[in-house]
């Protein structure tokens, strides 16, 4: 019985978003490559504390299981992960498991990440081609600029950024790193590229790009690899040069 | 439109942090260096600077403004900063929090600085000399609150001039953003050097 092979958890419990959080610990049996999803369910099927004590099944989200939707994101072990992409075996025991908590708890490790995407409906992060007539095909991207955005499309909205930035807190209205990419992103668009001049300015506005102050821990998280900082640079570049032209007027946009 | 105050905010606590704040310590430092020549060599630089013309004016306008402006601004900025180093034990993570430390340890030590000297002289309690820094600075505990004040500033500077390269999108490229984290510790060693020789030059 001693070669028995267990998993520990503690996990970091909620059960309404205005409730305090505790803890539960869970010990449920190994298994060779498991990850931190397909324990959840394990616990799931027979939702017991370490105590023996019967508890509630831990809410959590995902989708794609493969990290590309960025549903399943928490914090292990002090970390802001994708939790499908979390293996077992390279997790340092005990696994702990909180939600994060940049973004609003709404029961366990389920977050509510709304906000992400009203800020990406703020700036404007979509191409505006709906009209009444067929406008015909847009101007083409050279293949060597495609290949570069294609990088910066890789953003799953998954929060990682923002949970790892010091600045985006319950105490600014900074939007957070991962919208700096998506700005670049449809401005360097052939087609985006006709509205940049308003999505600059919306991102520009109080409650958007201000309260970046270059810690730069967005880039080392990002589990797409994003150069989130270059974006961030390249975008202040660009807003300086907006501002300059809002400020002394210019001839175009 | 929610208006862009914020972003005017911001972009000026930048701008002044480096013209004329910037600017002005390092000038501040050289002229204080001239002691190294001796008492006279500093009497003498000191004089020249203390005796341009509408000096009140600019050091209001060099000085006072643009500090208050940069201090109260950027304490609001520390403060609403959540510091993360303990789970983002990043190198730029923790020169973000040391940004952050010296900015508030700056204050302290330029309000004690400017009271010490300007305030006591304009009060007519004491002569900003040569004389003046050397019984200051015979004092071993405020020997070392200048040097860690001096110090703190030195790395503010020279760290805020790498985020003020990035804050206005002058370096984009990662390279770019490596070769000016050199080039700032190449500015923090050179004025250190400067200040610390200063020091040393007042007391012995
Ligand atoms: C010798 C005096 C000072 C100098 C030369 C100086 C210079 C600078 C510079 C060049 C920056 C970079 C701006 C940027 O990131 O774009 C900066 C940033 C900053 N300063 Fe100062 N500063 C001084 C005093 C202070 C004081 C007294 C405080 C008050 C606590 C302060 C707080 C800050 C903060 C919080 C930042 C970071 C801003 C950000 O990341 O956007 N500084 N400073
Ligand atoms: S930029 Fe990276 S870390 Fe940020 S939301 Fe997108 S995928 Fe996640
Ligand atoms: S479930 Fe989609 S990223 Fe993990």
């Amino acid at each position: 019985m001693s070669e028995k092979k267990t998993v520990k958890f503690i996990i970091a419990r909620q059960d309404t978003p205005d409730s305090a959080p505790y803890e539960e610990t869970f010990e449920i049996p190994y298994r060779p490559n498991m990850n931190v999803i397909s324990a959840l369910m394990e616990i799931r099927k027979n939702p017991v504390t370490d105590k023996g004590q019967d508890t509630t099944p831990i809410t959590w989200e995902m989708n794609c299981l493969e990290e590309v939707c960025g549903a399943c994101s928490m914090v292990i072990n002090g970390k802001p992960r994708q939790s499908c992409s979390a293996l077992v075996d390279q997790l340092e025991q005990p696994i702990r498991l909180e939600p994060m908590r940049t973004f609003p708890v709404v029961r366990d490790l389920q977050v509510d990440r709304s906000r992400m995407f009203d800020s990406l409906k703020k700036v404007k992060a979509w191409i505006p081609i709906d009209g009444t007539y067929d406008l015909g095909p847009g101007p083409r991207m050279p293949e060597k600029k495609r290949q570069w955005a294609y990088e910066l499309s890789k953003c799953m909205t998954c929060g990682v950024c923002l949970e790892a930035c010091p600045n985006v807190n319950s105490k600014t209205n900074f939007m957070g790193p991962a919208i700096f990419n998506q700005v670049r992103l449809f401005n360097a668009h052939p087609t985006g590229e006709m509205n940049k001049a308003e999505r600059l300015n919306a991102f520009m506005d109080d409650g958007g790009m201000q309260g970046c102050g270059n810690s730069q821990n967005c880039v080392q998280s990002c589990p797409k690899g994003i150069p989130i900082t270059t974006s961030i640079a390249a975008v202040n570049r660009d807003a300086t040069m907006q501002a300059f032209r809002n400020f002394f007027g210019s001839d175009h946009d | 439109m929610a208006g862009n105050r914020e972003f005017f905010n911001r972009r000026l606590h930048s701008l002044l942090g480096v013209i004329p704040i910037g600017v002005f310590l390092t000038q501040h430092l050289v002229v204080n260096h001239f002691v190294t020549g001796g008492p006279d060599s500093f009497e003498k630089a000191a004089a020249f600077m203390g005796n341009l013309p509408f000096r009140i004016v600019l050091e209001t306008v060099i000085i006072y403004l643009p500090m208050l402006f940069h201090a109260i601004y950027g304490l609001y900025i520390v403060f609403t900063a959540k510091s993360n180093v303990k789970n983002f034990g990043f190198f730029r993570n923790w020169l973000y929090v040391i940004q952050r430390i010296t900015g508030v340890i700056t204050l302290i030590f330029i309000a004690w600085h400017v009271w010490q000297t300007r305030v006591a002289d304009a009060l007519g309690t004491a002569d900003v000399s040569y004389e003046m820094m050397h019984n200051i600075l015979s004092s071993p505990v405020m020997f070392v609150f200048y040097l860690v004040g001096i110090l703190s500033a030195i790395f503010h500077f020279a760290n805020g001039l790498w985020s003020f390269l990035v804050s206005w999108g002058i370096t984009v490229s990662p390279r770019s953003q490596v070769i000016s984290t050199y080039v700032t510790i190449g500015i923090f060693v050179i004025l250190s050097i400067v200040g610390i020789q200063t020091l040393i030059a007042f007391v012995s």
